[in-house]
C-alpha cells in the first residue's frame, strides 16, 4: 500500500485506451465499474478529441456481483460489436474486474464474433499506463501482423505514437516528411491512425522506426524476431539525434541521400550572440525516460546549459537512464513519487526545470521557470499550431521551448543593475510573460502566499546547518531571483567546505569568486 | 401561512412513467465528491483505499487544480495487499499513522472505500473503529464507500454525510438543520436569509470544522440544500429528525419556495417573509432575465449526472422559458425531488439510469438546442453540431439561492451565446 496524491501514470487499461483511441476500426470492451468511464474525458477534454474513445465499459454494479457479471460482459461485447462493427476488438479488465476474475478474453472467445478478438492481460496492481499501451500494441500486432512480400521501394513503419502522447500528432508528420525526403516510403504508422487492416500489412515494410520506446518497443522486438524487420535505436529528438537517426535509417536502407537541413535553425539560434547568456544555466530534467534523456543531451550539447538533475518516472527504463546520468556526472532519479522529484529539484536549485505537468506545478511552488517536455501533460500542452519535438523542426521548437521561460539576455543585466527599481524589480519576472511569470514567493501549506523578500531580523538557519547572518541574507535578496537559488546553494556549499558556520557578506562574495566561471 | 408563495395546481411530472434502461452508464463514481468535500471541511482528510485507477480518477476530476497539499490521497493497493488481508490492515494503520503525524491539522479522517476495497471485502468500518481508538481524541476516523459499484458521482457526498450522522451529538432543541455542502459564500447568504426571517437556531451539515458539528434529535427539522442526499436523510430520520420537503433553491422561484417551506414550518409572518425576500427576489428575477433572452424557446436535454437534473429542468423550463426534451437522472428519489417534479410541466421524458448509446441516439434524433452532459460526451456531441453544457460545472460552481440565480442561468446561456459569437466555422 502506498499513499499517492498525483500520479505520473494511470492504470494499465488507460494505456490500452491510448492505443485503441489512436486507432480506427478497433473497439475495446472493458470490464469495469461506471466510475472508470472518467478515462473518456482524458481524451475528449485534455486532447480535445472530437469523438468518444472506442471503448464500451460494462459498468457492473454491486448488485451484479453475486449475480452474473460474466453475462453482462457478454452482452456488452455483443452490443458493442453490433453497434460499432469494428474490424477487430480488444477485451480486458480494469482493476476491479481483475479481482472478480471473469476472464473477459475467454468469455469473448466463446462468443464466435466474426472479427478477431484480442484478449489483454494487464496486471492492474503491479503495472502502469505505459506498460498497458506497450503490451496492448504488442498483442494487436501479434494477432494481426503477418509475414508478406516487402514493398518494392524501401519502406518503414513508424511505431509507438498513441493518443494522449506528448506531441505525437506532430512528431508523426515531421518524421513522415523527413523519411520521405530521404526517398524512403512510410508503410504504416501505428497505432496512431492505423486500422486493424493497416496492422495486418505492417509486414510489407523493410524496417521499423521506433518513435517511442515506452509504447512501442515490445512490438518492435516482436516484429524483428517474427518478421525480420530491424528497428531504429535512435530517437530523433534534437539536432545530433536527428542526424544520427537519418544515418541509421539510410544504413538500414543501404542507400545515401542528400539531407536537407535548410529549415534547421537551432544551431544558429544557439550560436548567435544573444544566446550567450544561456551558457551554463542550471537545468533539471525529469519526465518519461525517452524525452528526459533526449532533452538532457539537447540542453547540454545544443543549448549550452548545465544539467544538474536528471531522471524518469518509468522504472522500465531505469537502466539506460542510469547510464546516461552517469555520463553527465549525476545520479539518476528514478521515482514515480512527485514529492521525491520536488525535493530533488529544491535541493538542486536549478534555474530551469524541464519536466511534466507535475513539475510545472512544482516549479510554480518553487518559483522556478519551467518548460513541459514529456507526458503527462495537460490541455495547454496540446497546441493548435504545428509543434513537433522530433526532427529538424522539432529541434527548432525545442530551442523556443527551452528558452522562452527564461529572462532574456539583456533583461537579465538590467535586472541585475537596477535590482531595487520599483517596477523593474526581479520578482516581476520575465517581461514577455505577463501574468504567467514565475514568482519569487513561496506558498505555505495553508495556501497563503508570503513574499520571501522580507528582511529577516534573525539569522536564518539553512538546510545544511550553516547560519546566514542578516546582512548576508539581505545581500542575497539583492541577487536576481533566477540566480538566487544557485548563489545560496553555492555559498552554503562553500561555507561547509571551509568550515564556516555563519555566513557573512564576506563569505557570500568569497564563494562568488570561488565559483566564478 | 398558506399565502406564502403559493404553488401552482396540477401534479406536473409527478406521475409520468419513468424510462428505465440498463446499459453502459457514463458517470463518475462517488469518489469524485472528495474534490469539493475536502475544500468544504477544512480539517478533514479523505483517504481513499483503492487502486491506481481511483487515484487517476481524482487527478482527472481535479484537473489542474493542484493544491499545495490537498487534503486527500489514495492508498494504492498493491499485489502484496491482495494476497493477505491482515497485511492490508497493517499497511493501512502504518499509512494513517504516518499521515496524521505529518498533518497535525487533521481532526477528521475519512477512510473512503472503493470498488477494489469493497470487492476484496476490506473491512473499513472496523479499521475506522480501530484507528479512531488509536488516534482519539485528537482525530476521529470515519468510513464510507465512494465506490463506483455502489455510488454515482454526488452519491459520494451522500455516503460521506450519512457516515457522519451517527456521531452527531443529540439534542432536543427545536432547530433547522440544512444538509448539503454549499460553497461558503452561498452558505453565508442562506444563513443570512434564514436569520432575517427569524427562523431561530439553524445548523448546517457538513460543518466547516469538526468542532462545529451540528446536533440532531426529535425536534430537528431537516431541509436539504442538495437533492442527492437520500441516505443522509434516512440516517437523520432514524435519529428522530423530520424531513421538510421543498423545491430546491435554484433560481428565484426555487429559492422562494424553499424559503417558504421553512417559513411555514417556523411560523414566519407573511409580512416578514415579503420584507426579507422582496429585494433579493427582484434582483434574482432581473439577473435571470438577462440570460433568458438567450434561453427562451430553446430545448434542453439532460444526460444523467448529479441528480440535480430535475430541479434544474424545473428552473430552466419555468424561469428561463426553455422546453425540456429529456431529463435524465442517475437516480430518481421522488420523496426528495417530488416538489420539483410536481412543478415540471408534463412533456419531457423522465429517465432514470442509463444506456448511454441508446440515450445518445435519442439526443441525436431530438437535436436539442442545448445538451447537458458529462465531460466525456461534450466535445464529441459538439463535433456532431450539438451545443453542450458540462454538467460537472453545475456542481463545482456556486449556483444556489437568489444571488446566484443569474449565474446559474448564465451557465446555460454561455454555450449558446458562444456558438452565436464564433464565426470561423469548424472544418469538417
Ligand atoms: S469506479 Fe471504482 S475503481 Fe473506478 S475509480 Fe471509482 S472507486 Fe475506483
Ligand atoms: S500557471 Fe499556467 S499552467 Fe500552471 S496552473 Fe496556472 S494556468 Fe495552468
Amino acid at each position: 500500500m502506498k499513499l499517492t496524491v498525483w500520479t505520473y501514470e494511470g492504470p494499465p487499461h488507460v494505456g490500452a485506451m491510448r492505443v485503441a483511441t489512436a486507432m480506427r476500426g478497433l473497439h475495446y470492451v472493458l470490464h469495469a465499474p461506471q466510475g472508470d468511464t472518467y478515462a473518456d474525458l482524458l481524451f475528449t477534454m485534455i486532447e480535445r478529441r472530437d469523438r468518444r474513445p472506442p471503448v464500451t465499459y460494462t459498468t457492473f454494479q454491486a448488485r451484479d456481483l453475486g449475480a452474473d457479471t460474466a453475462g453482462l460482459f457478454r452482452s456488452a461485447c455483443r452490443d458493442a460489436f453490433d453497434r460499432f462493427r469494428p474490424e477487430a476488438m480488444i477485451v480486458g479488465a480494469s482493476c476491479t474486474a481483475e479481482l472478480i476474475q471473469d476472464d473477459p478474453g475467454g468469455l469473448a472467445e466463446t462468443m464466435g464474433l466474426p472479427v478477431p478478438v484480442i484478449p489483454l492481460e494487464l496486471p492492474s496492481y503491479s503495472r502502469k499506463e505505459n506498460f498497458g499501451a506497450d503490451e496492448t500494441f504488442l498483442q494487436i500486432v501479434r494477432a494481426l501482423a503477418k509475414p508478406m512480400d516487402r514493398t518494392p521501394q524501401f519502406s518503414v513503419n513508424l511505431l509507438g505514437p498513441t493518443a494522449l502522447g506528448f506531441r505525437h500528432r506532430d512528431d508523426v508528420e515531421e518524421l513522415r516528411r523527413l523519411i520521405e525526403s530521404l526517398g524512403i516510403a512510410v508503410n504504416v504508422v501505428a497505432p496512431f491512425g492505423a486500422t486493424p487492416t493497416d496492422i495486418a500489412r505492417m509486414g510489407a515494410a523493410h524496417a521499423n522506426v521506433l518513435m517511442y520506446p515506452e509504447t512501442g518497443e515490445s512490438a518492435a522486438r516482436w516484429l524483428e524476431k517474427t518478421l525480420s524487420q530491424p528497428w531504429t535505436k535512435t530517437v530523433p529528438i534534437g539536432v545530433a539525434a536527428t542526424r544520427a537517426f537519418i544515418g541509421e535509417v539510410l544504413a538500414l536502407a543501404g542507400r545515401d541521400a542528400l539531407v536537407d537541413e535548410s529549415r534547421l535553425r537551432l544551431p544558429w539560434w544557439s550560436a548567435s550572440v544573444d544566446s550567450t547568456y544561456l551558457t551554463g544555466k542550471r537545468v533539471f530534467v525529469f519526465g518519461d525516460a525517452t524525452h528526459a534523456m533526449a532533452l538532457a543531451r539537447v540542453a547540454r550539447d545544443e543549448i549550452g546549459f548545465e544539467v544538474v538533475g536528471l531522471g524518469c518516472y518509468n522504472r522500465e527504463f531505469a537502466r539506460p537512464m542510469r547510464v546516461l546520468a552517469k555520463e553527465f556526472g549525476l545520479e539518476a532519479l528514478i521515482t514515480d513519487d512527485y514529492l521525491d522529484v520536488e525535493a530533488a529539484i529544491a535541493a538542486a536549485a536549478p534555474e530551469l526545470i524541464l519536466g511534466t505537468q507535475m513539475e510545472r506545478h512544482t516549479a510554480k511552488r518553487l518559483g522556478i521557470p519551467c518548460a513541459v517536455i514529456s507526458a503527462p501533460v495537460h490541455v495547454q500542452d496540446f497546441p493548435a499550431r504545428y509543434s513537433p519535438v522530433m526532427g529538424f523542426e522539432g529541434a527548432n521548437v525545442l530551442f523556443d521551448t527551452l528558452v522562452h521561460p527564461l529572462v532574456m539576455g539583456l533583461e537579465e543585466h538590467l535586472l541585475t543593475m537596477f535590482r531595487d527599481d520599483f517596477e523593474f524589480h526581479d520578482a516581476a519576472g520575465p517581461s514577455h510573460h505577463g501574468g504567467h511569470a514565475p514568482r519569487a514567493v513561496a506558498e505555505d501549506s495553508t495556501g497563503a502566499s508570503k513574499p520571501t523578500a522580507e528582511a529577516p531580523a534573525e539569522p536564518v538557519v539553512s538546510t545544511v546547518g550553516v547560519v546566514w547572518l542578516p546582512a548576508a541574507e539581505n545581500e542575497l535578496k539583492k541577487i536576481p531571483f533566477f540566480v538566487r537559488g544557485k548563489a545560496r546553494r553555492n555559498t552554503e556549499a562553500y561555507a561547509a567546505q571551509k568550515g564556516v558556520t555563519a555566513i557573512s557578506v564576506e563569505t557570500l562574495y568569497e564563494a562568488k569568486a570561488h565559483y566564478a566561471r | 401561512m398558506t399565502d406564502l408563495a403559493p404553488l401552482p395546481a396540477g401534479s406536473g411530472c409527478r406521475d409520468v412513467p419513468v424510462l428505465k434502461q440498463r446499459g453502459q452508464r457514463e458517470v463518475f463514481c462517488g469518489l469524485t465528491g472528495i474534490i469539493w468535500l475536502h475544500r468544504k471541511m477544512q480539517d478533514a482528510f479523505f483517504l481513499v483505499v483503492g487502486s491506481r485507477t481511483c487515484a487517476h480518477l481524482l487527478q482527472a476530476a481535479a484537473g489542474v487544480m493542484i493544491f499545495a497539499e490537498p487534503r486527500f490521497g489514495t492508498a494504492i493497493l498493491e499485489e502484496k495487499d491482495l494476497a493477505g488481508l491482515a497485511d492490508a490492515n497493517v499497511e493501512l494503520d502504518r499509512e494513517v499513522a504516518r499521515l496524521l503525524s505529518r498533518r497535525p491539522d487533521i481532526r477528521q479522517l475519512f477512510l473512503v472505500g472503493s470498488c477494489p476495497s469493497e470487492v476484496i471485502k476490506l473491512d473499513l468500518a472496523r479499521a475506522a473503529e480501530r484507528l479512531s481508538a488509536a488516534h482519539a481524541p485528537h482525530v476521529r476516523v470515519l468510513n464510507y464507500s465512494g465506490s463506483g459499484i455502489e455510488t454515482t458521482f454526488t452519491q459520494g457526498e451522500d455516503a460521506c454525510l450519512a457516515a457522519m450522522v451517527p456521531v452527531l451529538p443529540a439534542t432536543d432543541a427545536r432547530q433547522l438543520l440544512v444538509v448539503g455542502a454549499l460553497p461558503d459564500v452561498v452558505e453565508d447568504q442562506m444563513l443570512g436569509l434564514l436569520a432575517d426571517l427569524g427562523v431561530g437556531t439553524v445548523r448546517v451539515l457538513p460543518a466547516r470544522r469538526s468542532s462545529a458539528l451540528p446536533a440532531v434529535g426529535p425536534n430537528t427539522v431537516v431541509v436539504l440544500a442538495q437533492p442527492f442526499l437520500g441516505d443522509t436523510l434516512a440516517a437523520l430520520e432514524r435519529r428522530g429528525a423530520r424531513h421538510l420537503p421543498a423545491p430546491f433553491p435554484f433560481g428565484e422561484e426555487g429559492t422562494t419556495q424553499w424559503l417558504a417551506a421553512v417559513a411555514r414550518e417556523f411560523g414566519v409572518p407573511s409580512q416578514t417573509f415579503d420584507a426579507v425576500t422582496a429585494a433579493p427576489r427582484a434582483r434574482a428575477r432581473k439577473a435571470v432575465a438577462a440570460a433568458t433572452e438567450t434561453l427562451r424557446g430553446r430545448s434542453v436535454f439532460f444526460f444523467p449526472d448529479s441528480q440535480l437534473e430535475i430541479p434544474l429542468a424545473r428552473f430552466l423550463t419555468r424561469e428561463c422559458g426553455m422546453t425540456a426534451v429529456e431529463v435524465g437522472t442517475p437516480y430518481l428519489h421522488t420523496a426528495i425531488v417530488g416538489p420539483d417534479l410536481g412543478l415540471l410541466a408534463p412533456g419531457p421524458v423522465i429517465s432514470e439510469g442509463q444506456d448511454v448509446d441508446l440515450q445518445l441516439d435519442r439526443a441525436r434524433a431530438a437535436r436539442p438546442d442545448l445538451t447537458v452532459c458529462g465531460l466525456g460526451l461534450a466535445n464529441p456531441l459538439e463535433a456532431e453540431g450539438l451545443t453542450t453544457k458540462w454538467a460537472i460545472e453545475l456542481v463545482f460552481t456556486p449556483v444556489h439561492f437568489y444571488e446566484q440565480a443569474g449565474d446559474l442561468a448564465g451557465l446555460f446561456a454561455r454555450p449558446l451565446r458562444r456558438k452565436a459569437v464564433l464565426k470561423a466555422g469548424v472544418p469538417a
